[in-house]
């Protein structure tokens, strides 16, 4: 722990930078962990919103007629269903999922954990957190315009994205907004990627090489590669689409189409044009959401079950080929679009391949937790859960990327559980693991325990009793995006089941108070957090809770084992940190690196 | 003295943390402990660069791509949008302008400053010609009634030439900021190599896309 480290002059300017204003220091801050907490209360207040939003479908869906006061007429309208749909959508993929595991604990973390006394380019990061929150007033705004939200779903799918008004409520200032903010996103998410591969690329501590860097620093990286491929197509798309919307062209518009009886002056675009520019970035998306959440489940894993992650370099490698053949499978989205048959036929196959780097990633965290001896703190409840559900979520998977069985279920509610369970609740899953990890760390307190395991248990049952029998409903043929399934008989059928989801979504919710709770009131009463409360042995775990303003005092750290020294033979503890030299405590060569 | 400033150029000095160069331990990030302009080693900067140059190439393979589907998927024929003459004058001032920054550069590391200055002035008034020309060649269009949403060529004709101006002004900016920040003197070495590897990125690009824009009927 005091292993000898560097001083160098430009510390000591930091440090002394340190004291602002409260505005400097706290609002337009340029210190990574301020920034990262920016985001991750950007996140907790979208995933409320969110969360709100989905109650509201949920109610509208069991009780359709039901007068809601807040609605203007009394009942929603099957356009106001739409918006929910889109928005609550819109939020959580974007500024949930994209914004809590890249852009908080991953700014907080990874300068961190390589040893680095900040990103790269810190007035870059604040520019990027700052834009990303222009972007949600921008999409929240969204609510109050004339018309209110976008109808036309996360997705945005042109011709009803792209022509204003005459297509719906909400498409005219409502879909403006929503799709200025989504540039916005796509900008700041650039930024930040840069940002991200820049700093893990040239900003490691002595000895920190790639084969040492934790399993979250390479999905962090790896997902800020995908950012960066990702997000500048989808950049480009939306300038097109704007165009559509805003100049009269038509890349995405055919010639002669009618819409409200009214023909409209366009001359051949193509609405799958937009689809392939969407779902091109929107698949890696995927992957931005839950890559961060598998590095966290390893770290997680390996620490509470005191064991090296098994696998870790196969580990690291397997991050690499999802987020590769991630770019190659944007097709299964599109199986219903009249596409080639030998086009889906090849998406098909790739996206099984990506079975194969998954199942590397779950076998290895089942051969992490074989034989070690299993600590069940609240962070490790939540990196199980997440276990568990990618497989659940990731096994229907396989089903969906058979074209054949896709276009049957493709409209229905199985798609819906598909992705809720693999991408939204095993990500959140992710992100529940890594504030309660770090919680110490970010706010120099720890978080009740009891209430954790609480908010665990509820959260874990609830979310299966909403998405487990969604399957049910897909199977049976009911369809998604429905506002009101009341009428037709055979989906009437399926409305007890939807009146169980109700409930169970209405108990996560509440299970969400719990969570909120803890935080709010650990943040104050919490119990003093040590350095190293969980016996952790990555660099940030060398710090102070919380750390410094420049991380480590003005010294870099110098790196001397791999990641993940737990039980080591000969060692005097079954913990070896990363700044720890062999002499210090003796331990047999080799084994430190590779696993 | 040459081969310190052409080091210091190219990003060897203040490398930080390489990992897979890592530097015994004990010793500082640049192995005297010590980085002359801040915690960051330049070596980010160029690298920040070219992950940048990534990310605008896909932007613009996106808008390449939609192009290409846009005209096999169209069931309106494609009408190529003539190409303003202006535009062959333009190409040649920005291939000029490369020109002239890279002999701005090879001033710049033989410490000629009033060399350097020289050129990296032309390049930047190069830059001003060709946004200026391709304004002209706007013009041009839109007096032939060409504009934007005439058919799906102009709108890409209209947007290449529009996203690529706009990188370039941005372009135009950092030369001005560097050749306007006096007092450091020749001490923003990683400043000109980035801002050069930018500007030869968006000439040879532009090639590309005037090479597309040239060809689009035989696509």
């Amino acid at each position: 722990m005091n292993a000898p480290a560097n001083t160098h002059p430009e510390f000591g300017r930091a440090a002394a930078h340190a004291e602002k204003a409260f505005v400097r220091r706290y609002i337009f801050s340029t210190d990574h962990k301020i920034i990262g907490l920016q985001y991750f209360f950007l996140a907790l207040t979208a995933v409320t919103v969110g969360i709100v939003l989905s109650l509201l479908m949920r109610f509208h869906l069991v009780w359709p007629a039901a007068h809601l006061p807040f609605v203007s007429g009394g009942i929603m309208t099957p356009e106001q269903y739409l918006a929910l749909v889109t928005m609550h959508g819109t939020l959580m993929v974007f500024f949930v999922l994209t914004t809590a595991p890249q852009g908080a604990f991953g700014n907080f973390f990874l300068p961190i954990q390589i040893g680095a006394p900040d990103m790269a380019f810190p007035r870059l990061n604040m520019l990027s957190f700052w834009l990303t929150f222009s972007a949600f007033l921008c999409m929240m705004a969204a609510f109050l315009v004339r018309g209110g939200a976008p109808i036309s779903g996360w997705t945005a799918y042109p011709p009803l994205s792209a022509l204003g008004d005459v297509t719906g409520p909400g498409e005219g200032t409502g879909q403006t907004l929503w799709l200025v903010s989504i540039l916005i996103f796509c900008l700041a998410s650039l930024l930040g990627s840069i940002n991200f591969i820049s700093t893990t690329i040239d900003m490691r501590a002595p000895g920190m090489t790639l084969m040492r860097m934790p399993l979250t620093v390479w999905a962090w990286f790896v997902t800020a590669i995908l950012s960066l491929l990702a997000f500048s197509v989808l950049l480009a798309g939306g300038i097109l689409l704007f165009l559509d919307r805003s100049a009269g062209t038509s890349f995405f518009l055919p010639a002669g189409l009618v819409v409200n009886s009214e023909l409209q002056m366009r001359n051949g675009g193509s609405p799958l044009l937009w689809q392939h520019l969407f779902w091109f970035f929107g698949h890696p998306e995927v992957y931005i959401a839950i890559l961060p959440g598998m590095g966290v489940t390893s770290q997680i894993i390996a620490n509470f079950s005191r064991k090296p992650v098994f696998g870790y370099r196969v580990m690291a490698i397997a991050i690499c080929a999802i987020g590769f053949l991630g770019f190659l499978i944007w097709g299964h989205h599109m199986f219903v679009s009249g596409m080639n048959p030998y086009s889906g036929l090849a998406f098909s196959m790739l996206t099984l391949a990506i079975a194969v780097p998954s199942a590397v990633k779950t076998f290895n965290w089942l051969g992490t937790l074989w034989g070690g001896k299993i600590q069940f703190h609240v962070p490790m409840l939540f990196a199980l859960g997440f276990v568990s559900f990618f497989i659940t979520g990731g096994l229907s998977g396989i089903f969906l990327a058979q074209p054949a069985l896709d276009t049957m279920l493709h409209a229905t509610y199985y798609v819906v559980a598909h992705f809720h369970l693999v991408m939204g609740v095993a990500a959140i899953f992710g992100i529940f693991g890594a504030t309660y990890y770090w919680f110490p760390k970010m706010f120099g307190r720890m978080m009740n325990e009891t209430l954790g395991k609480i908010h665990f248990w509820l959260t874990f049952g609830a979310v299966y009793c909403i998405f487990m029998p969604m399957h049910f409903i897909g199977i049976a043929g009911g369809i998604r995006r429905y506002a009101d399934a009341t009428g037709p008989a055979y989906l009437a059928g399926l409305q007890p089941l939807h009146l169980f989801i109700t409930i169970a979504a209405f108990i996560a919710a509440t299970a969400q108070l719990v969570f909120f709770y803890n935080f709010f009131r650990s943040l104050r009463a919490g119990a003093r957090a040590s350095n190293n409360p969980w016996n952790a042995t990555t660099l940030e775990w060398t710090t102070s809770s919380p750390p410094l303003h420049d991380n480590f005092d003005g010294r870099y750290p110098n790196v001397y084992r791999g990641p993940y020294d737990y039980s080591v033979p000969g060692a005097s503890q079954d913990f070896l940190m990363q700044n720890m030299p062999d002499e210090q405590y003796p331990a047999p060569k080799g084994p430190s690196d590779a696993h | 003295m040459r081969t310190e400033v052409i080091t210091d150029a190219i990003g060897l000095r203040g490398s930080g943390g390489n990992g897979a160069n890592a530097l015994p331990p004990g010793d500082g990030p640049n192995g005297d402990g010590s980085l002359r302009s801040g915690a960051v080693p330049q070596r980010a900067y160029v690298t920040g660069m070219l992950i940048a140059l990534g990310g605008i190439l896909m932007f613009f393979a996106a808008l390449v791509s939609a192009l290409v589907v846009r005209k096999g998927l169209s069931a309106v024929p494609w009408k190529a949008t003539d190409v303003p003459r202006i535009l062959w004058l333009n190409t040649s001032i920005l291939v000029a302008s490369s020109i002239t920054l890279a002999r701005s550069r090879r001033d710049f590391l033989t410490r000629d400053e009033a060399g350097f200055r020289h050129w990296w002035g032309v390049t930047t008034i190069l830059g001003v010609f060709f946004v200026a020309g391709q304004v002209l060649a706007w013009r041009q269009l839109v007096a032939a009634g060409v504009y934007l949403a005439t058919n799906a060529s102009s709108s890409f004709f209209y947007i290449f030439t529009a996203a690529h101006a706009a990188h370039l002004l941005g372009g135009i900016v950092a030369m001005l900021a560097i050749a306007f920040h006096r007092g450091r003197r020749l001490d923003h070495s990683t400043a000109t190599q980035v801002v050069s590897i930018y500007w030869h990125f968006l000439d040879a690009l532009w090639l590309c896309l005037f090479v597309l824009l040239l060809l689009q009927d035989r696509l």
